[in-house]
């Protein structure tokens, strides 16, 4: 392999009811930032049926092209089909980098195609930076359970990959009417050829609460006791017009749903106000939310290393506390309701 | 009667690991080595599908002789057989090296019986990439379907394969021509206590083990360190975040201080049943 021969950033575009996720959208912010560093072009490749105007967003956003795959065939995402484009376009192109959200799909995807590559691939990248002699890429990311971080390279193969995480990479200010280069590529595979169909979508009924979209998170642990103590973070968070989150711990013991989970192997979180009440502040907790603008940590155990994560503290026991935060904040609302009035 | 091979990964137990802080390296010492949680859940599936359809569950691991214990406890929750592959030369692998190994083992144990269906855990707690099974798929140029939480049916006669994958807002449901291989979510199933004969089979069970000699077709540049695309540059500790004001005083006062903090951010609060 001639390393030499490969040049520019990509970065996969995912799409997902007829619109860019915004992992894409961060990491096209990411890659603009590797791409003028190395001196060459952010590309984004986009594959879809009917998804070929989005490029104009990708545009904005500060790509200088965008290949595009938009077909039929492409219409649901299928490992085997996105796959073939991905590798098809890399072998004819050569790009030096590529990156992928660590969404399912964009986590499915790329392991797939590195296989088929036969190149290195970070998982979950957290920290992206690039030597703009060498193009090496420095891709970090937490490993055994966020305890450590591990800087990943790939030295003698290229394209270099890395899924990196929604959330953590900041997306540029769009540029209204920023244009940039449309290239069309075809591929011809037969749906008889595919060996995965999707049968059905099944959307959760109850429209799922999405914790990484609030604005203020309500969080509870283990130290609430049992399920009938944790309706005390329900209390509060409906108080306030909060959201719920939680620690493993609490999803584990049954009382409250996976998708509140924050952290390491939750959903990570950027709320303007984080309130983490009876949680220690494991390491693969804090990984989740330690970017939130404001942090409250209430917990009975001075030690507990949340403290040390925290912009404000209050150490004492959360049915104490809490109930006089609600109390309060009541007060305080309903009045400025009456003022409203 | 149905061969389901699972893949699986004795990990440290991250949970209780601490970290060398000379090294930043775990200190195996702290944590016991143990059955990677996702890969328990792939043991159980596959017992679940022999109970359902008939047939075979066979366990194969990449590691150091000591994970033999991670076969062992495959074994009691169900498995009937166990394969290790283990050598000097598989050490350093990358997901890539890594899933170069595996499949050339799961070749010979398809020889001595074929495979209708691998099932991997969706990750490991140590090295976390998800990335094996997908890459095992390729390798075999069979479809990978990650992030299985149901498995709806297996039809071995009619050759294919209907499962639902976990999506970020609901699941689909994806049918797949045989073989194929599944990553398994934990929610999938739940792992019961072992029944006791299984444990006694388990106490004593010896896995067949497997050097790099021993595989076929084997390019031993594809192996361990030197089939390794990526490398681990260098490790650190996460930076410990700078700690934040403890409030002080009695817990009126301290609650009256959180209001005050709270309070210059009020726009962000929603008046119950108010406009907002
Ligand atoms: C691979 C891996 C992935 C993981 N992923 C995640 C993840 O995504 N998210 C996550 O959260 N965890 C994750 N964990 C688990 C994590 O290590 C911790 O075990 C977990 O976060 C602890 O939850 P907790 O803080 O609720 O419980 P505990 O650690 O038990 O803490 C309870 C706290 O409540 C306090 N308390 C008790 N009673 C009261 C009271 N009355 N008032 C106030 N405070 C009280 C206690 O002092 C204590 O600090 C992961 C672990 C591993 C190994
Ligand atoms: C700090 C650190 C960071 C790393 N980062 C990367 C990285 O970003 N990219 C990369 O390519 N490699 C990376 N590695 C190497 C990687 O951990 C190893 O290749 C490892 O052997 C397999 O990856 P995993 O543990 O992530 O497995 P995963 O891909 O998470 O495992 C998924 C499933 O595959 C199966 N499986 C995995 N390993 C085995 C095995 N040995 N035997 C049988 N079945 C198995 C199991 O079913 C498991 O549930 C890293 C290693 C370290 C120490």
């Amino acid at each position: 392999m001639n390393i030499a021969e490969y040049s520019g950033v990509w970065v996969f575009i995912e799409v997902k009811d007829g619109k860019i996720v915004p992992v894409s959208l961060e990491l096209l912010g990411a890659g603009k930032r590797l791409a003028e560093k190395r001196g060459v072009e952010l590309s984004g490749i986009l594959v879809g049926y009917g998804v070929k105007p989005l490029a104009n967003t990708a545009f904005e956003y500060g790509a200088d092209a965008v290949y595009v795959y938009d077909d039929p065939i492409f219409k649901l995402y299928r490992t085997e089909t996105y796959m073939r484009a991905i590798i098809e376009c890399t072998n004819r192109h050569k790009p030096e980098i590529i990156l992928y959200g660590a969404t399912s799909t964009g986590k499915d995807l790329a392991s797939a195609a590195a296989t088929d590559l036969a190149t290195g691939l970070t998982a979950d990248t957290t920290i992206l930076d690039i030597d703009a002699d060498t193009g090496l890429l420095q891709a970090s990311r937490p490993a055994f359970g966020g305890n450590i971080m591990a800087t990943i390279l790939c030295k003698k193969h290229r394209p270099q990959m890395a899924t990196v995480r929604p959330k953590i990479m900041k997306a540029m200010n769009p540029i209204p009417g920023r244009k940039g280069e449309i290239i069309e590529e075809k591929i011809s595979i037969r749906e008889e050829d595919v060996r995965t169909k999707v049968l059905e979508i099944v959307k959760s009924a109850t429209k799922q609460v999405r914790i990484d979209e609030a604005d203020i998170i309500v969080a509870g642990g283990k130290g609430l006791g049992d399920a009938k103590g944790f309706g005390l973070i329900h209390d509060f968070a409906e108080t306030i017009g909060a959201t719920v989150g939680a620690s493993r711990d609490a999803v584990e013991a049954g009382w409250i749903e996976h998708h509140h989970q924050v952290g390491q192997t939750g959903v990570t979180v950027t709320p303007k106000i984080y309130f983490a009440i009876g949680i220690s502040g494991a390491i693969q907790h804090l990984v989740g939310m330690q970017n939130s603008g404001l942090i409250i940590a209430i917990n009975k155990d001075p030690d507990a290393p949340i403290f040390n994560s925290c912009h404000y503290g209050i150490v004492g026991d959360a049915f104490e506390i809490v109930p006089m935060l609600i109390e309060q904040f009541k007060r305080v609302l309903t009045a400025e309701e009456v003022k409203n009035a | 009667m149905l061969h389901v091979v699972a893949c699986i990964k004795q990990v440290p137990d991250t949970k209780v690991a601490k970290l060398n802080p000379k090294t930043n390296t775990i200190d195996r010492a702290s944590a016991p080595a143990i059955l990677n949680p996702y890969d328990t859940h792939a043991v159980e599936e596959a017992v679940r599908l022999k109970k359902r359809y008939g047939g075979t569950v066979t366990v194969l691991t990449m590691g150091p002789p000591p994970a033999v214990k991670a076969i062992r406890r495959c074994v009691e929750i169900g498995a009937d057989e166990g394969y290790m592959i283990s050598d000097r030369a598989f050490a350093g692998a990358d997901t890539l090296a890594t899933s170069y190994a595996l499949t050339k083992a799961l070749h010979k144990i398809s020889q001595i019986r074929p495979i209708d269906l691998i099932i991997c855990g969706k990750m490991t707690i140590d090295g976390d990439t998800g990335q094996v099974g997908p890459g095992i798929a390729r390798r075999l140029d069979i479809p990978p379907l990650t992030s299985v939480n149901k498995v709806v049916e297996i039809d071995k006669e009619g050759g294919s394969a209907v499962v639902h994958r976990k999506l970020e807002d609901g699941y689909e449901v994806v049918k797949s021509t045989l073989p194929c291989l599944l990553t398994v979510e934990k929610e999938i199933n739940e792992v019961p206590y072992s029944p006791m004969p299984n444990l006694i089979k388990a106490a004593r069970y010896q896995p067949t083990i497997w050097a790099v000699s021993d595989l076929e077709d084997v390019d031993r540049t594809q192996l361990g360190l030197k089939g390794s695309p990526t490398i681990v540059g260098s490790v650190w500790a996460p930076p410990k975040p700078q700690g934040g004001e403890i409030l002080q005083g009695p817990v009126n006062s301290q609650v009256d201080q959180l209001m005050d903090i709270l309070l210059q951010k009020k726009e962000l609060f929603a008046v119950k049943g108010g406009a907002s």
